[in-house]
């Protein structure tokens, strides 16, 4: 009998054997094999990941979702991609008379990609919608200048309203909005994509619009793979004047950057708006100029902890200006970052244009690289507390430590000794995020800034005023206050940009951080496109892209 | 040999609950908090923390954290990614299905390749071709799998233009043959050496003496005989090895673009998405003990001496 068992075990080893094949190969019957490496005529295709948050208006703070946000959906203001500036889109104006209280008029015409009209309820709706503190949208607090948000919004505890009391619709195209305080430049903030309207689908079927969103932006979303690809096609109903120039994107999903660049060279992807921080050296050689390096909306700073004794008194700003002496920013740009980064020399960002607030040399020597005057300075200040300083920042992004070693070993060489600076590296940025909300910092922190929107507001207030929702540092300065007060509440443009410009050299007086340098958003693309460029956030404008 | 069988698939289950809780506990005592980590370089909003961990329930003590996601697991709950508030059965679901095939055909192609050039190189030891065997095999060890993967990159795609440099569509098995074969090299190399060395061994055993004695045509000798009894070290390294495979195909799938597990923990790991990381680690754990199993029932099969009761 033996043979007999030998066979039956052996059928049904095998069975089990191929059970398992056949479930892994079962697995693979749906798909069909389609040519991926074909373009489709006149389409776009970018470089893109699965955006790591839901893609909804108030809940997107990062850029691939950004992306599609972008072309789907238009605010009441849009960033003009060239200049930055704040223009009229959905809006037809923007009034008010006391910086305060806004009375904001639609233009007729508007359509969401599904054939219904842009009325002010959408609006309003959209912002309850994200303001809601039970909605749990990580922009939220763009919606902080709105009359009642403290209601939507508490820091603790069950929302006392359930829609924003400033807020108040008039007839189909008009609704006003009441700001808890004055704030002149607030119509400039609604080019942002969180101040987006929604649909009523939205409300309705919520699950079903986060599978395939609809909004009134110039293109709609065909379908969305995950972890494969999301298809867009033109909006007929589109009634911007921005319609684009091609046919459709596709954003094609990457495991990481590098891929994506190898994928740009074998000429399978036409844009990718990141590209590798190890290809930057080459990039422009590699795709034959066409490649973009261009101001973004971000800036690094160093912080100190001024919520530390040490840090408070007035010798100790000379201690901190002498550091900032002591930092060879140019070396650091061009070593580390081969041009992609500017040394700052203000707190704002070339992004604004002077126009708009930015002002090089604002700074004046304090940012510039001086061994000598650094040495003298922190000798004046009664020297580095305790002999020496530490930088901390996370290092599991970006190249943090590359960086980070080479502003201490730059301090080291000034001051003329070995270990003055040590850097103190955090693995992850929640930890590092966490130690700095609990005040936990002793010396140097790194602080990058990315802006909401292109405003010089938004690179002073959120950061230096008292008690501002980004002030790590817990820098206050009455004063500072103040002129950002008489800023928010100017009826112009120009003065408003000047107040806020003088709030700025005020708070360089104090130094409590470090201008490093300004980023640039890179991007390269394929020789079959053309007319590519970076919009203030560093997205491309897909609606200008010409297809070959 | 149905008991051996039904002992073995109890005793997975104290080897489940003791990985899944090992996982659990690690990514738990990792350092920094995902929720927070949403803000991004944005100061986190206190009260939305706390509102999107109630949800979750992130704010419950470890045991109790554990408790849930274990009953969850039994009823096909394998948890809410908090980033993306996907379900985690549909991101395992989506990275499955893709790193099996990838897995597989890195099997098939290791198994059949491996094998052919371990028995050739077997029956003709220390003859020019098990040299030449030998070197390439070493090559292969000793040449990191990310080289291999880049060189390929250049050779097929960007010199010959036999294909795209990197997977277009990981639903389409066609284009992973290029990842897979990348993926395959380190085993084949320890297979066909595997192979060799034990079909090498036997050929001077006694029974493959007498089976040449007894006039058996060499076909046979080789094909059944010799190749059976030399399969077993090597099958023992498969079963393990499909495991290994699985989950160590992060570097591959990175540089070929492909969507699937590797990529999908790594990414998670990264985001500290515990439950991602338990949910696709858990099921490695069953591929690996499923495999073991495997191999054990194949030893049978192998060696008519071996037997299960």
């Amino acid at each position: 009998m033996r043979g007999a068992t030998r066979t039956t075990m052996t059928r049904r080893a095998l069975a089990a054997a191929g059970a398992v094949a056949l479930t892994a190969t079962a697995c693979g019957g749906g798909s069909t094999a389609s040519g991926g490496a074909g373009a489709q005529s006149g389409v776009v295709r970018a470089f893109w990941t699965d955006p790591q948050h839901p893609v909804e208006p108030a809940n997107t703070n990062e850029v691939q979702g950004g992306k599609v946000l972008d072309m789907i959906s238009r605010g009441l203001m849009k960033y003009n991609p060239t200049t930055g500036k704040a223009e009229n889109a959905v809006a037809e104006s923007i009034e008010t008379d006391d910086q305060q209280n806004f009375t904001i008029k639609l233009e007729k015409g508007w359509k969401f990609s599904d054939g219904t009209p842009v009325t002010a309820k959408s609006f309003v709706d959209a912002w309850n919608y994200g303001a809601l503190v039970t909605n749990k949208q990580v922009n939220s607090y763009f919606f902080q200048y709105i009359e009642g948000y403290e209601d939507v919004h508490p820091e603790k505890g069950k929302p006392k309203a359930k829609k924003l009391a400033g807020l108040k619709v008039q007839d189909d195209h008009t609704f006003t909005v009441k700001l808890n305080q004055k704030f002149s430049l607030w119509p400039q903030t609604l080019g942002y994509s969180a101040y987006a309207p929604l649909p009523k689908s939205f409300f309705t079927d919520h699950d079903a619009w986060l599978t395939k969103p609809v909004g009134n932006g110039p293109y709609k979303v065909d379908s969305y793979t995950k972890g494969q690809s999301m298809k867009l096609s033109r909006n007929k109903y589109y009634a911007g004047e921005d319609k684009p120039q091609n046919k459709g994107v596709e954003l094609k999903v990457y495991t990481d950057q590098n891929t994506g660049y190898t994928d740009l060279q074998a000429g399978n992807l036409d844009v990718v708006d990141e590209l590798p921080a190890g290809q930057l050296k080459n990039a422009k050689r590699d795709l034959e100029g066409r490649y973009i390096n261009q101001p973004a909306g971000i800036t690094q700073t160093i912080s100190f902890p001024m919520y530390d004794k040490k840090w408070q008194s007035k010798k100790a700003a000379m201690v901190r200006r002498g550091l900032s002496r002591a930092i060879d920013r140019k070396e650091v740009t061009e070593k580390i970052y081969h041009g992609t980064r500017e040394p700052a020399t203000d707190l704002t960002s070339p992004v604004l244009k002077t126009s708009g607030g930015y002002k090089p040399g604002l700074c004046g020597d304090a940012c510039e690289y001086d061994p000598k005057a650094a040495r003298k300075l922190i000798k004046q200040g009664g020297g580095l507390p305790g002999g020496k300083i530490t930088l901390t920042s996370n290092v599991d992004t970006g190249s943090h430590r590359q960086w980070m070693e080479a502003v201490c070993n730059s301090i080291n060489r000034a001051l003329g000794k070995n270990n003055a600076c040590t850097i103190n590296p955090v693995p992850t940025f929640s930890k590092f995020r966490s130690d700095i909300s609990d005040k936990k910092m002793k010396g140097m922190f790194r602080t990058g800034w990315q802006m909401d929107y292109p405003l010089i507001q938004n690179f002073i207030q959120p950061i230096y005023y008292t008690d501002a929702s980004s002030n790590d540092s817990g820098f206050s300065d009455p004063q500072v206050d103040k002129l950002i007060d008489q800023a928010n509440a100017a009826t112009d443009e120009k003065s408003a940009v000047r107040l806020f410009q003088q709030a700025e050299k005020r708070i360089l007086e104090t130094f409590p951080a470090i201008p490093l340098w300004y980023q640039n958003g890179n991007a390269g693309y394929s020789s079959r496109v053309s007319n590519v460029k970076l919009n203030p956030f560093s997205v491309p404008v897909f609606t200008d892209i010409k297809v070959k | 040999m149905g008991r051996y069988v039904a002992r073995r698939l109890l005793q997975m289950i104290p080897v489940f609950i003791g990985s899944t809780l090992l996982i659990f506990c690690m990514m738990y005592a990792l350092p920094g908090d995902p929720v927070a980590a949403l803000y991004g370089e944005k100061k986190p909003d206190p009260a939305q923390i706390l509102a999107i961990k109630h949800q979750l329930g992130l704010d419950l003590p470890l045991w109790h954290q554990y408790w849930n996601y274990l009953t969850g697991l039994f009823q096909g709950d394998f948890g809410t990614q908090i980033a993306t508030q996907r379900p985690v059965a549909d991101v395992i679901a989506q990275a499955f299905p893709v790193t099996i095939r990838l897995t597989l055909f890195a099997f098939v192609f290791t198994v059949v390749v491996g094998v052919l050039l371990g028995l050739v190189s077997g029956l003709f030891a220390d003859k020019a071709f098990d040299r030449i065997v030998l070197v390439f095999t070493l090559l292969l060890i000793s040449v990191p799998s990310f080289v291999l993967g880049y060189l390929f990159q250049y050779l097929f795609a960007f010199q010959l233009d036999w294909l795209t440099p990197t997977v277009q569509d990981s639903r389409d098995p066609g284009q992973l043959l290029l990842p897979a074969i990348v993926l395959a090299a380190l085993s084949l190399a320890y297979v066909t050496r595997l192979t060799r060395t034990s079909v090498a061994e036997n050929l001077r055993a006694d029974y493959i003496r007498t089976a040449v004695a007894k006039g058996l045509p060499r076909r046979r000798v080789v094909g059944v005989h010799l190749l059976r009894n030399s399969l077993i070290p090597v099958v023992t390294f498969l079963g393990t090895d499909i495991g290994a495979l699985m989950a160590g195909a992060v570097v591959t799938e990175g540089i070929f673009n492909v969507h699937g597990v590797g990529n999908t923990i790594f990414e998670a790991l990264n985001r500290r998405e515990g439950s991602t990381v338990v949910g696709i680690a858990t099921l490695i754990v069953i591929v690996y003990l499923v495999a073991s199993l495997l191999v054990d029932l194949l030893y049978a099969v192998l060696d008519p001496r071996i037997r299960y009761d």
